[in-house]
């Protein structure tokens, strides 16, 4: 099942193959079936430790990762350091090498700058899992977002999908883009003109400043979250003219296709991006990208420590004996 | 001091619109003769070999005082030996500043000490280079400085910089312009587009650079002033000066080995090694660049030389400091991509690296004509070697051309008479 699965890091979507993206998503899908039992966790990565580093605040991506190598019966050390080195001290070579020395199999890094990770890739011999870097990727996010929208549609190729909101700083936009378009869906780039950079068009994504001009063709709306900051910056003249223009709201949502799906991988701003009724309502996945998350992100450690097959679940008293050690 | 014979080489000066198999005579310093030797105390056979006026590079930064980590005035001066240069220009933004002329002072006593390549100083515009009132710029010249830039501070204000123009044209000195909008620029790191775009890094607007030239082209023009566009990096600029040279506009400009020999797709992979201001741009703006060169619209080859500690540099990408390393690969890379590429006969290459920037500068240096200082390279154009920043003697090793397979070095030099031999590569 894995046999298309040989790398030890996963630093972005760019760089697999449609086939290892199909590999991840068909895990996740045995790793889903997992969660459905009465005892949740298999012994696949037991005796491994999983380093979560997030030097960047986060709650969902880190909970999940937690939990995904929990479930896997892997150990989990929580550690954040105080400071990047964008803001001086210790540098994250340094800090990254110290925690290896005491014997670890995985980093889950997530940091400000784009290509943290793939620094710690060149000199850990641990495997380093991308959580998030900058406004590079956030592959796990793109994977959970194509495991959804295949769960819900039953298909990518041929997909139509919009991608709503601030795409030039968002790490989810990239890594849904690479993902969808190797997989064959239709990718359309929706938002101000200053947060759609045309550069988009040189991958193969169409570009739209008009976001009712396409609600009605899309068959899956991502939408991403608006960060006040960018205001400041003139990137946008004020919260409420993008509401105004590019909030997915139920007026709007009458022009879409009645079964148009609605994602975001949140943290939401009910009222900016979307409207509280649609974040609440029948077309919205929300959760459910939340839940799939779990068993995406158990797939990818599982595929980057090299395991061939996933094991049976855990007999309830071997469960407890690992707990005693 | 004894006499010394470069006997037998190809002598290219395109000072003297030379370029002839002759033998070059050395006394007391000073070039003697052009023609065929007679006898000497000290005979150097350069057969096979390019002789020619000491090369120059007029954009270094050498870090003392400051930053002696990084650089020193000494290893940045025997790191031009090492590649082939004997007089480099060095840049003032030094902590603190060369503002001063006792600052400027300080520099040509650091390089007399050395007693390597020539160190001339380059003062600052304004004082602290902070952009808002000018330094004293007649005294900086007294101080030893020969031309005046706030590198890596742009002047923002076009006030000041008309005054500056207007000020150093009463000197007949150039004021060397790093033409960045700072505020266009923001917090970008790399050349802003595809590339920036799929990285995720915040890009520097091309139109940073062409708005500044254009200003600064307008400038000179009005004030009559004498201005230098460093490090030029994009197809737009390079057009501005070829109309403004042709509006007979007293602009000049340079150009860096890395600006015409790579493009921000070696950016992928996020090693800062790649990261300097003015960035990486396209393959377009590479071959505007090589455009310029060959139609003479650049008149100077340059490195920007910037050292940078290794524990400064490799940290993430954004975060890491802008500069990168180039005194030691500036001949091979001329040679190997302009030369060898057949961007630019040997002599107009030669040119660049020699009476034109002397000319910019104003010094009596780049010629071999008799009387002149006694500078020379001698160079074996044609050798193949692998450039390995481990055997630089440049105290730092920001050099994004490691591993890169190269035709051409320097064999040998020659600095007011005396002569450093070079060793041997692989």
């Amino acid at each position: 099942m894995s046999a298309a699965w040989t790398r030890r890091h996963l630093l972005g979507l760019e760089e697999l193959s449609a086939d290892e993206i199909r590999t991840v998503l068909d895990t996740a899908a045995s790793f889903k079936e997992v969660s459905t039992r009465s005892i949740k966790k298999v012994p696949a990565l037991r005796g491994k430790v999983v380093v979560n580093m997030f030097v960047e605040p986060s709650t969902r991506t880190k909970s999940s990762f937690t939990l995904a190598a929990m479930r896997l019966s892997a150990d989990v050390l929580d550690f954040t350091p105080s400071t990047s080195s964008l803001s001086k001290g210790e540098t994250l070579v340094d800090t990254a090498k110290n925690i290896e020395a005491m014997g670890i199999d995985f980093v889950v890094i997530r940091h400000p700058a784009s290509g943290a990770p793939h620094m710690l890739s060149k000199v850990l011999r641990a495997s380093v899992v991308n959580a998030g870097d900058g406004a590079h990727e956030h592959p796990t996010q793109g994977l959970l977002d194509i495991f959804t929208m295949r769960e819900v549609k039953k298909r990518i190729e041929g997909l139509k999908v919009a991608i709503v909101g601030d795409l030039s700083y968002s790490r989810v936009a990239r890594s849904n883009i690479w993902g969808l378009l190797k997989l064959g869906a239709e990718v359309i780039a929706c938002g101000p003109s200053t947060l759609v950079p045309a550069a988009f068009k040189e991958l193969g994504v169409r570009v739209s400043y008009n976001l009712d001009e396409i609600i009605g063709e899309v068959d899956v709306i991502n939408l991403l979250r608006i960060q006040m900051e960018r205001q400041k910056s003139n990137m946008f003249p004020s919260i409420r003219e993008y509401a105004r223009f590019f909030q997915i709201n139920e007026e709007r949502l009458k022009r879409a296709k009645p079964d148009v799906m609605i994602m975001h991988p949140g943290p939401m701003n009910r009222g900016v991006e979307i409207s509280p009724e649609v974040a609440d309502g029948e077309r919205s996945v929300i959760l459910k990208q939340v839940e799939n998350g779990l068993a995406v992100r158990m797939a990818v450690l599982y595929l980057c420590s090299g395991a061939k097959e996933i094991p049976a679940a855990e007999e309830s008293h071997a469960d407890a004996g690992d707990q005693r050690r | 001091m004894p006499t010394l014979a470069i006997k037998g080489g190809r002598v290219v000066d395109p000072s003297q619109n030379l370029d002839a198999v002759a033998d070059v005579l050395i006394e007391d310093g000073k070039v003697r003769s052009i023609g065929a030797a007679a006898r000497a105390d000290r005979v150097i056979d350069a057969k096979g070999l390019v002789v020619c006026p000491g090369l120059i590079d007029m954009h270094v930064h050498l870090r003392e005082p400051g930053k002696e980590a990084a650089e020193t005035i000494a290893s940045g001066a025997a790191a031009a030996i090492a590649g082939g240069l004997t007089t480099i220009a060095a840049m003032p933004n030094t902590e603190p500043a060369v503002d001063t002329e006792a600052a400027a002072e300080f520099v040509v006593l650091q390089g007399k000490r050395a007693g390597m390549a020539n160190v001339l100083p380059i003062g600052a515009v304004t004082k602290g280079r902070q952009g808002v009132e000018l330094a004293e710029m007649g005294q900086l010249l007294r101080g030893g400085a020969v031309a005046f830039s706030d590198d890596g501070s742009p002047i923002q204000n076009a006030d000041v910089m008309r005054r500056a123009l207007q000020y150093a044209k009463m000197f007949d000195r150039a004021i060397i312009s790093h033409a960045e909008d700072k505020d266009i620029v923001g917090s970008g790191v790399m050349n802003d587009g595809k590339i920036s775009m799929i990285l995720g890094l915040s890009g520097m607007s091309r139109v940073a650079e062409e708005i500044m030239v254009a200003r600064d082209i307008a400038l000179a023009a009005v004030t009559g002033g004498k201005l230098h566009i460093a490090h030029i990096s994009v197809a737009g600029t390079v057009e501005l000066v070829r109309a403004g040279k042709g509006k007979g506009v007293r602009v000049t400009a340079e150009a860096t080995p890395h600006h015409f020999t790579l493009t921000d797709e070696c950016v992928r992979g996020y090693d800062p090694v790649y990261k300097m201001n003015p960035p990486l741009r396209t393959k377009a703006d590479v071959d505007a660049v090589k455009q310029g060169l060959a139609d003479g619209s650049i008149d100077v080859i340059a490195t920007d030389h910037a050292p940078h500690a290794t524990e400064d540099k490799e940290v993430e990408f954004a975060a890491a400091p802008f500069g990168v390393i180039g005194m030691e690969t500036l001949l091979p890379l001329v040679l190997t991509e302009l030369v060898h590429g057949g961007v630019l006969t040997l002599s107009q290459a030669i040119a660049k690296l020699t009476v034109n920037p002397a000319r910019v500068l104003g010094i009596a240096k780049g010629t071999l004509t008799p009387g002149a200082d006694a500078d020379v390279t001698i160079l074996d154009p044609g050798c193949e070697w692998t450039i390995d920043p481990s055997r630089f003697r440049s105290k730092s090793r920001n050099c994004p051309f490691a591993g890169r397979k190269v035709r051409g070095r320097a064999v040998a030099v020659v600095v007011g008479g005396v002569l450093h031999q070079l060793e041997s590569r692989p």
